[in-house]
């Protein structure tokens, strides 16, 4: 008993005052970018043409953050003439085309659709459904359960049954072998109910894009409300996403 | 030893120096290899230019790790009959290239997937239909007995597979693994013709998001070692840095989500808050939390300089004292104990026979650990780490994890003080690779053995990517542990084994 009283006292009180004050990422996290417009084209296709995700438009001077894993090699390789990514974290949108972009993305809050708000507001209970992810979005939409992030003080809670379920939140390229799943999971949630694609993976197929064991998109077998890039997300930006999108 | 090649971890060899022997002489070879304390890292099939079949084993035995070869027909005298080490490895030839290892024990699917040669399916499925496919699963006749299943969507947030329990009340008899439900495809699409090496590194961090690291340097290994390309101290030293920051991320979590399943709760929350100082420790050297993005072949993409050295010395500095005293509390508390003590047990002989590997096999009293056996980027330089408790139950799970975490907080400090300087790498794929060649690389990830193996053909395209995650020796580990144990200990046992769905579905 000694010991736990012990414990308590040396790790002390550790939740974050996210939302009500600013959090800043270490300089080297890569959030959202910015496209230089200004960027010679010649670099601009060679950074296209090297990013394995096959992320940049180079003629429209824009990035898919749907398919980027923010590897930040097209960075390094135009020494930031190209891109800069930040550290700002903010990156939920409501729709697929917002993710193409040079480096703004519209407000989430405003986008969201105003039902859910009233609906989801003060308790939004989810289903997440692992569906070919690696296990790194998993983990890190896991993290917010742990007493830094504590989402439940948001009165936001993942669910082990989808009966119980407000919406699903997926994660992975959606293999084949899931599909079926997926499926029934979501008709198992009763209407209304959201669904959240988490991680380039649910976006684009993400770094398995062009397999044939993947669905790739879960966006073509269910409508999206709300996608959250990254690979992973940082549990920031899904905090953030879930706080804008519903509260 | 004529019917083995003596290879070293990453470092390629001709093709043509694989002894490719005759089927007979090469399961005489490879049996007696493994029956006399030798261990299987890589068992995999393969067509080669002229579309025949090939069979690869690479094998290790203390610190030599062999390969050998032979012709494979579409059916041929099962292995695994003699000798239980093969068990999923023939089961996965059998479903990639559509071969029939005869009186194979427990033939069944492994992942669910057609096979690559469009030969008629060895299970008899149809796939067209969705998953769960046509397999039965073992059963137990008897009035008390009654059948458990769980899966594939679990209760929380956690990757999917199907668990099977036989059961006579509370008691397991048998609990059968059905997995596959996160198969992506990812050797196919790392060997994809015509396709830009620099995407294969993003997938390689991808095969298993947990092991990022583990698997990245599995990669990058192989590729520098077909295309020559040299790799700095200082890069080595931020790689296995990165490979210790993942361990002790990984094991700090299992301890608290262990601590949470026998419903003792302060180490689950304390523990669930320092991991995170550990993603954010790789977040600082990498710019994300899984360290994605860092390892590339020839190096390391980010420099760690002298502010990203700081922070990590300081953070370690800060933190070894609060780990040291929840462990404390964990492995002190009675209920706890009393709960980890004999539970999920896996005898040293049941994990010598089915090749544990990692912590799951050291709990066992298996000491193989590829940092020390064959060592790779500056382990040569970090001392062993020798474990106390080896009666494969889950104390003796949870205690090795302990002990790793200890180890790698001592280690990360002493490789810091040495030159970390390094240039990053540039673009990767700007590289060819070299023809007719074969390597395999191996590292210690934090679950076990990582291995990857590559196979060029004579233009040097990749002709065949065999990638092992040591959950694909592990699975059955946790099968086994779950014998007579009762039903409710299930998610203990699982949780002190935490094997990677994805990692063995591929
Ligand atoms: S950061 Fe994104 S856009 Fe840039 S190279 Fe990587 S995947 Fe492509």
């Amino acid at each position: 008993m000694l010991k736990v009283i012990q414990n308590r006292r040396e790790q002390g009180y550790r939740t974050t005052k996210y939302p009500e004050e600013p959090i800043n990422l270490y300089s080297r996290y890569r959030g959202l970018p910015t496209v230089h417009q200004d960027c010679d084209q010649e670099l601009a296709h060679r950074c296209a043409e090297d990013c394995p995700q096959q992320a940049i438009d180079a003629d429209r001077m824009i990035i898919d953050l749907g398919r980027c894993t923010f590897c930040g090699q097209c960075e390094i390789q135009s020494d930031g003439k190209f891109v800069t990514f930040s550290n700002n974290f903010e990156l939920g949108t409501t729709t697929r085309e917002a993710l193409l972009t040079s480096g703004s993305l519209p407000a989430l809050a405003e986008h969201s659709k105003k039902h859910f708000k009233s609906l989801f507001g003060r308790s939004l209970q989810l289903r997440q459904i692992s569906a070919g992810g690696c296990n790194s979005c998993e983990a890190d939409t896991n993290v917010l359960g742990t007493p830094f992030f504590d989402l439940q003080r948001f009165g936001i809670d993942f669910v082990a049954s989808p009966r119980h379920a407000d919406g699903i939140h997926v994660t992975g390229p959606i293999s084949n072998n899931m599909k079926a799943a997926v499926l029934s999971t979501w008709e198992a949630v009763p209407a209304p109910k959201v669904v959240i694609a988490s991680g380039c993976c649910s976006i684009s197929g993400g770094p398995f894009y062009g397999s044939k064991d993947i669905v790739g998109d879960l966006n073509s077998l269910i409508p999206v409300d709300l996608y959250i890039p990254g690979c992973p997300p940082h549990p920031l930006t899904t905090l953030h996403a879930l706080l804008q999108f519903f509260k | 030893m004529d019917n083995l090649l003596l290879i070293q971890n990453g470092q390629a060899v001709s093709r043509n120096d694989i002894p490719d022997l005759n089927f007979s002489v090469f399961q005489q070879v490879v049996l007696e290899f493994v029956l006399r304390d030798g261990f299987v890292v890589q068992f995999f099939a393969y067509e080669n230019e002229q579309g025949a079949l090939k069979l690869l084993a690479v094998l290790r035995s203390g610190v030599n790790l062999y390969v050998t070869g032979c012709s494979l027909a579409d059916e041929y005298p099962s292995l695994t009959s003699e000798c239980e080490k093969f068990h999923m490895f023939e089961r996965e030839v059998a479903e990639q290239f559509g071969v029939r290892p005869k009186d194979h024990p427990w033939l069944k699917m492994v992942r669910y997937h057609e096979n690559y040669r469009g030969k008629e399916d060895v299970f008899g499925n149809d796939y067209s239909q969705d998953i769960p496919g046509n397999y039965p699963y073992f059963t137990v006749e008897g009035d008390a007995i009654h059948e458990v299943a769980v899966g594939p969507v679990h209760a929380g947030i956690i990757e999917p597979g199907h668990f099977r329990f036989q059961c006579a009340g509370e008691e397991v008899f048998s609990l059968e693994i059905q997995l596959g439900y996160q198969h992506r495809g990812a050797e196919k699409l790392l060997e994809q013709a015509g396709q830009p090496l620099l995407r294969l590194p993003v997938i390689a961090e991808s095969i298993a998001g947990d092991t990022a690291i583990g698997h990245s340097l599995c990669h990058s290994q192989a590729i520098e070692a077909l295309a020559g390309l040299e790799v700095d101290e200082g890069s080595k030293i931020v790689r296995t840095i990165a490979l210790e920051l993942e361990r002790i991320a990984n094991h700090i979590g299992d301890l608290g989500a262990l601590s949470g399943d026998v419903a003792f709760n302060p180490p689950l929350n304390y523990f669930g808050r320092i991991r995170g100082e550990f993603l954010n420790l790789t977040l600082i050297m990498a710019g994300n939390r899984f360290g994605k993005g860092l390892v590339r072949p020839g190096g390391i993409a980010f420099p760690v300089l002298e502010e990203q050295r700081r922070i990590m010395l300081e953070k370690i500095t800060d933190e070894t004292p609060g780990i040291t005293n929840v462990c404390d509390l964990l492995f002190s508390a009675h209920t706890v104990l009393a709960r980890f003590d004999h539970t999920g047990t896996v005898s040293h002989s049941v994990a010598e026979k089915l090749g544990l590997v990692g912590y799951a096999g050291r709990a066992c009293g298996l000491a193989y650990d590829a940092r020390i056996n064959f060592p790779t980027e500056a382990y040569d330089s970090v001392q062993a780490n020798s474990n106390q408790r080896t009666t494969g139950d889950v104390y003796s799970r949870a205690n090795v994890r302990r002990e790793e975490i200890m180890h790698s907080l001592r280690a990360i400090p002493e490789l810091l003080v040495k030159g970390v300087d390094a240039e990053p790498v540039p673009v990767p794929g700007s590289y060819t690779l070299a023809p007719d060649s074969f390597v395999v690389t191996v590292n210690e990830a934090w679950r076990g053995e990582v291995s990857h193996c590559l196979l060029t053909d004579k233009d040097g395209a990749i002709l065949r990517y065999k990638v092992k995650d040591p959950s694909f020796h592990n699975w059955t580990g946790l099968a086994m542990s779950l014998r007579n144990q009762g039903i409710s200990d299930f998610p203990l046992c699982n949780k002190s084994f935490n094997l990677s769905y994805c990692g063995f579905d591929l």
